[in-house]
Formats: structure tokens, sequence, C-alpha cells
């Protein structure tokens, strides 16, 4: 097949490609023949039922898992098999489902170490860590509404707090891509809310390509303009929320109703 | 776990050091022999620190690095007449190189298997000063050390001692503090995390264990020529469980911890051994009470009861 012009002249770049990805788990089929790409600047989300494969594809991604099969290609080039630390260094960035911090350490270090990775200077021996990257941390921190917070420890933060964190962690990468994996999950409604439009603002002022995987459709129509339905490891359907919204086999299968 | 140094944390500092420089006014070689030794015990607990608290792996095979240290300098020293300086860089530049060896292999795993390669490791390194008769005088030890004269000699070699344990708590100090010490800490917290924001977790690791090692190398050497001589079970396992439960019992969460474990554990040795034979009894007493009632070890208890007294923070 031909490339489209825009492909060529880097207009709309595909930030990530993933070309017949297969995962297998002892001859469980999590993940099935995914061709999937997302384009500079878009928000897609992947939704489908509890087990449909969403947190595999991601591992997948992000290096976190070797699939069985296939391959992932970010900004065109080839990252199946690279380690995660390579892959985030290449502006891929992810947060997790289930909470991931540093519990005993403070809510600034959690940030700062990312920071210090960032710049490559975990090998610095000499350099004293107190008062690295102050500005950054702190900029960052405001920016998830933790700054108070900074000097507590970071496993005593309530969870909402936490997932916030999360997120500054991940942004911290400096990424152009970054994956969320349910950024909602156990929030309350309100703070549901305050996520989907922090999101969207961080997306905007830092211009990210977002992917993330969400259960909870307001969350989902609120911030995707590209949606990916999942269903046991295969893709379903694939669209703008339009499309995908009015498709018979995703209300079938996902949304639950009878057509 | 704050940022800078407190200034309680400077403050008890800066008084040991001037009690330790004054402890040969007191003129009692008792004092001076068990405080070398503790010094040198300090150091080897800290050490292990850097891998049990800093980068969250138990090793069980430190003494080796002990040991390695200890030996190349007692025979750079006796048995090829080399002068201090280039014997001492040369142990623990061999103790630096074998631990960068047995790192490599270690760090490909983690918990009980990490722990126990670095045990079985350590085993080959008594294996071998056990058999190389010729080179380490095997069970009877390595025994007549020569001494340079200019540390020959109580209150000289305890100030020697003192110069190089204290200036090498300060160089760890320094390095538990940089860059990398806190992103080492990111690796015990969280080596998953930590590998997605693009930290390679296992060379963390693998500086973490060399950086020990040469440690545990220097206090090694200085414990040879204290005891004008090396013997086998420096190597043994059970050398290792001890600067084990040194570490464990002042608190592996706190930097000088695992120096106050060394001290008091060193202490209550001695103590015991005025009265009775059954110090291991003592010693698996101890254990159990780390265990079950003192998890971050004394360092931990004192903050709790700074807590409780002073109310949070």
């Amino acid at each position: 097949m031909l490339e489209r012009p825009e492909d060529i002249c880097g207009a709309r770049i595909k930030m990530l490609k993933t070309q017949n990805l297969h995962k297998n788990f002892d001859g469980f089929k999590a993940v099935t023949a995914i061709d999937f790409e997302i384009t500079e600047g878009k928000r897609h989300a992947i939704i489908g039922p509890n087990g449909a494969g969403k947190t595999t594809f991601f591992n997948l991604i992000t290096g976190h898992l070797q699939p069985s099969q296939g391959e992932v290609f970010y900004k065109g080039d080839l990252i199946t098999g690279l380690p995660p630390h390579r892959i985030v260094k290449l502006g891929l960035a992810r947060s997790f489902q289930r909470i991931n911090i540093y519990p005993r350490m403070t809510v600034f270090q959690n940030v700062q170490v990312a920071l210090i990775a960032q710049h490559d200077q975990q090998l610095h021996f000499f350099t004293p860590a107190h008062n690295l990257y102050n500005n950054e941390t702190n900029e960052l921190l405001t920016l998830v509404d933790l700054l108070k917070e900074g000097n507590g420890v970071a496993g005593e933060l309530a969870y909402g707090k936490q997932k916030q964190l999360e997120l500054a962690i991940s942004l911290a990468a400096d990424p152009e891509l970054l994956l969320l994996d349910e950024p909602t999950a156990g929030m309350s409604p309100s703070e549901t809310g305050d996520s989907i439009k922090l999101i969207n603002d961080i997306a905007r002022r830092h211009s990210l390509t977002l992917l993330f995987t969400e259960h909870d459709m307001n969350v989902v129509f609120g911030i995707a303009d590209q949606i990916t339905v999942l269903h046991h490891g295969e893709i379903l359907a694939s669209g703008t929320p339009e499309d995908v919204r009015a498709n018979n086999e995703v209300r079938r299968v996902y949304l639950g109703e009878e057509v | 776990m704050t940022d800078a140094i407190t200034r309680t944390t400077a403050i008890t500092c800066l008084v040991t050091l001037l009690a330790l420089i004054l402890v040969p006014v007191f003129r009692s070689a008792y004092l001076i022999d068990v405080v070398t030794e503790i010094l040198i015990y300090a150091l080897f607990a800290l050490s292990l620190n850097v891998i049990i608290g800093y980068s969250g792996n138990v090793s069980f095979g430190h003494a080796a690095y002990f040991a390695i240290g200890g030996y190349t300098n007692a025979i750079l020293l006796t048995t090829y007449g080399w002068p201090l300086l280039p014997s001492f860089a040369a142990g623990v530049l061999v103790t630096t190189m074998l631990a960068g060896f047995v790192a490599y292999f270690c760090t490909r795993l983690t918990d009980i298997y990490f722990a126990m390669l670095t045990l079985a490791f350590s085993m080959l390194i008594w294996a071998i000063a056990f058999k190389w008769r010729s080179l380490t005088g095997g069970d009877d030890g390595f025994v007549g050390i020569l001494i340079p004269e200019i540390i020959n000699g109580r209150i000289p070699f305890y100030y020697f001692t003192l110069i190089v344990v204290i200036a090498s708590i300060t160089l760890l100090w320094w390095i538990c503090h940089s860059a990398f010490g806190r992103t080492l800490l990111a690796v015990r917290e969280n080596a998953i995390r930590a590998g997605f924001v693009g930290v390679n977790t296992r060379a963390m690791r693998w500086w973490a264990f060399v950086i020990a090692g040469t440690f545990a190398g220097i206090a090694g050497a200085v414990f040879g020529m204290f005891h004008r001589g090396m013997y086998v079970e420096s190597a043994f396992w059970t050398q290792s469980a001890t600067v084990l439960i040194m570490t464990l019992l002042g608190g592996m969460f706190s930097f000088f911890g695992p120096a106050i474990g060394a001290a008091t554990l060193f202490i209550l040795e001695r103590i015991t051994n005025e009265y009775t034979e059954y110090w291991p009894t003592v010693l698996g007493v101890i254990l159990l009470v780390i265990l079950l009632f003192l998890p971050d070890g004394i360092v931990g208890l004192a903050r709790k009861a700074r807590g409780y007294l002073w109310g949070q923070n």
C-alpha cells in the first residue's frame, strides 16, 4: 500500500504502531493479532470488558512483557524487545492501573527520582540529591495539585492523590506519548471529574499524544477523540466516539444493550 | 527520611567524633582495642546496608569481601613486602573487582535467589582461603602480618583506623545521599516503577553491590592488620550473618543505624562472654526480638519514642 502524503511530510506522524501483535500465556490468548496505530496529538481510548487484554496490550507496548509474535513501532522505529527503561527514554511513559509509587519516600522525592532518571543522573555518585531539580519537581507537583503535600510520605496520601502523584511521575519523564492505565479507577465521581479536566489540560499544554484505558464511559467520552474496543484480546471496533457508540456489535458485547 | 542532614544528626556526629578522638586519653588498652574493633565493624555494617537498606536486597555473603580485602592486604604486606599504601589500595581494588564480577551474576536475581547466590559465592571464597594453604595459611590462619612502623602500636593504629573509617563513612554518606543514592532508594521501593521512569534497575543494583563490597574490603584490610592475622572464619557464613544482624539491629532504614547496631552487638557480645559461654543463644534471642518487635531496629525504636515524646515530626 502506498503511503499517504501526510505520512511522508510528517504532519500526521504515526506515534505508535503495532503489527500483528500476539501474547499467549500458557496457551491463553490474551492479545491476538492487534494492528493498531495512533497519530500524533490524538487522545485515544482503549475500552473493553475486564480481561479483554487492555493492560496486557499496554505491557507489550512499554516493554514490560515481550510479545509472542508481532512488532511494536514508536515513531517508525522498532521497539519490540527493548527494556522499559530504554523505551521511556524514547518519550513513551506510562502510568499504572494499580497505584505504583515509592510508598516510603516523600511525595517530592517520588517525582524528583523520575527527573534524575530523565536527566540521566542516576549514576552521579557525588551530586547531592538535596535540592536537585527543586523547581521542576515543584512545578510538576503544582500541576497535579500536590505541592502542599510535598514533604508528606507518599504511601500515606489518600488514594485519589496517589493517582495524581502517579501521573506526575509519568509526566516527569517528559513524554510525547503518555499511556494511562485506568487513570480514574477507584476515584470518587468528583475526583473523576477533576481528573478528566486535569488530563485534558495537561495533554493540551504539553501537546501530548494520549493512549488510555478506562472503564468509566464518562471519562472515555470526556477525553477521547478516538476509541478502540478490545474484546477477547482482539480489536472489535475502532473509530471516533460517534462511530463506536453507533456500532451494533460494540453495543451488544460491551455497552450491554440489546440490539 | 529527611533530605538534608538534620541538626540533631549533625550534633550527634560531631560529639561522637570528638569522643572517638579522645578515647586514648583514658589510657585503657582494653577500651582502645574495643573501640578500634567497633569502628571496623561499624564500617563493615554500613557497607552492607548499601545493599540491604538502599538497594533492597539481602546479602548472605558479605563476609567474602571483608575477607578478600583482609587477605589481599595481609599477603601483599607480609609475603611480598609491599609498603602499606599500595598494598592497602591493591587489597581494596581486588575486592572491588571481585565484587563487580560476583554482582554481575547476583544482580540477575532478586529476593531469596539473590541471597542464596551471594551465600554460594562467599562459601566459594571461604573454600579457597581454606584450601590454598601455601598462600593463605589455610585453617591455621595467615598470622604475623607485618605492620608498618608508623602505625605499629596501639594508639597510632587506633588513629589510623579512626581516619580510614571516618573517611570511608563520609564517602559512603555522600554516595548514599547523592542522585545515585536517591535513585537507588526508588529501586528498593519499587523496582518496576523505577524501570518505567528510565532507570536501569539492574545496573543500579550492580553499582550498589560493588560499592558495598569495596567498603567491606577496606574494613577487612584494617581488621587483618589490627589482629595481626587473617583467619578463614572471616569468610565463613557466620561472619556474614553477624554483620547482617548488626545492620538489622541498628536499623536498615537509617544511614547510621547499622553503625549503632555494630556497636551494640559487639558490646553485648563482650559483656555476655564475661558471664557465660552461651553467646550464640543470646544472639538468637536478640535476633528474635529484632524480627518480632524491632523491624526497623534501634533507630526505628528511637524515632518512635521521639514521636511519642514530642508529637509527630
